[in-house]
């Protein structure tokens, strides 16, 4: 993995299929051999076996995956759910764990999009917006021709989408037989990656600096129980790193 | 929800509450993502800056679901919780940047550390 040279728009096309079919079984391919499979799997594995315990069907936790696909919000509802909290609360504990997906669409789309790209064929890319598959495309779409990388990244999150889907029907099976110390290693699957993965992609400077001011912010407003805490970790954290990668640019 | 509701209704309650709950307060934020990165391009500071805002966010769930979390996760000690992901980061660092290393080695001390610490 050359390190610092995949920058996007800097290289040529190292990834070129065919035909747009072939694009997306290429994306859904890669899917499956990523880390974020074995993630994922595990990561539902633990939400099938939460939403057992919680009394939800296994077609409710299959469409809520298809529905809502963010393993935190779905953690967030199932156990919200599950110990009858009131639900305007869950609702505001699950808008406010996903106000990362707007900014994550915002720097997205523009990859996956060329000149022809129409509206609805952004909705699919939008609507699979989700951490792994954002971590994944913003490293490989900017090796692809930007005509192939909707359908890329379409058949990557459609790959992703199926291994949640199945590991949840494990997991919600399982249930029964899986003691609390595993479930709690499974659930710990979601922050460990989003960590590791967000640092892995950080290769400019101003993408390391907004992880480690976020995580420093992050835990300061939520230890001190500030309202809206993740939105004012996110943007200030995330315009200060801005800010500093311009000054340092302007004096370069 | 009351008792007196029909059965056709108590069946499909956890499906409205999937809905309205759970879809509708997570999807708006992708659905105005879609809106705001019409015209822009790949290049622009704007996408630059979201990128920015996205990371940081991101770090904010990862901080808020390591110091307060959720099901069976909160039985173990923010101790272990916080030594594990900062023992997976090291490994990822020290193991030329593999995720994979980093997530085995950070589940492994999480394992550990829950077994010795609880129960």
């Amino acid at each position: 993995m050359g390190h610092g040279q995949a920058m996007p728009g800097s290289n040529p096309s190292l990834l070129t299929f065919n035909s747009s079919a072939a694009a997306f079984f290429g994306g859904a391919r890669s899917a499956f051999m990523s880390v974020f499979f074995v993630v994922l799997a595990g990561t539902y594995v633990g939400l099938g076996a939460l939403a057992h315990d919680f009394g939800l069907s296994a077609f409710w936790l299959t469409l809520s995956t298809v529905l809502v696909w963010a393993a935190p919000a779905q953690v967030i509802l199932i156990s919200g759910i599950g110990t009858g909290a009131a639900l305007f609360e869950v609702a505001l504990a699950v808008t406010l764990s996903a106000i990362r997906l707007f900014p994550m669409v915002v720097a997205l789309l523009p990859l996956v999009r060329t000149r022809s790209t129409r509206l609805h064929d952004l909705l699919l890319p939008t609507h699979f917006t989700s951490v792994s598959m954002w971590v994944e495309s913003l490293r490989l779409l900017p090796m692809l021709p930007a005509e192939q990388r909707a359908a890329f990244c379409n058949g990557l999150s459609v790959g992703y989408m199926g291994a949640a889907v199945g590991f949840g029907f494990v997991g919600y099976y399982l249930a029964a037989g899986l003691p609390p110390l595993l479930a709690a290693t499974l659930l710990f699957l979601t922050p460990l990656s989003f960590l590791i993965s967000t640092a892995r992609n950080a290769r400019m400077m101003m993408d390391r600096l907004a992880l480690g001011i976020g995580l420093a912010l992050g835990a300061l407003l939520t230890i001190m129980h500030v309202e809206f805490d993740l939105m004012w970790a996110g943007v200030g954290g995330g315009t200060l790193a801005y800010a500093i990668h311009r000054l340092r640019e302007a004096r370069a | 929800m009351s008792a007196a509701m029909n059965p056709g209704v108590t069946d499909l309650w956890p499906f409205l509450v999937l809905v309205t709950v759970g879809f509708l307060p997570n999807e708006i934020w992708r659905v105005l993502g879609l809106v705001l990165a019409r015209g822009l391009n790949e290049d622009s500071q704007v996408v630059l800056w979201s990128r920015a805002v996205a990371t940081a966010t991101l770090a904010g769930v990862i901080a808020k679901l390591l110091l307060f979390s959720n099901g069976s996760l909160a039985a173990i000690p923010l101790a272990v919780r916080l030594t594990a992901a900062a023992v997976g980061f090291v490994a990822f660092l020290v193991a030329k940047r593999s995720v994979f290393a980093g997530v085995a080695v950070g589940e492994s001390v999480l394992l550990a550390g829950g077994y010795l610490f609880v129960s």
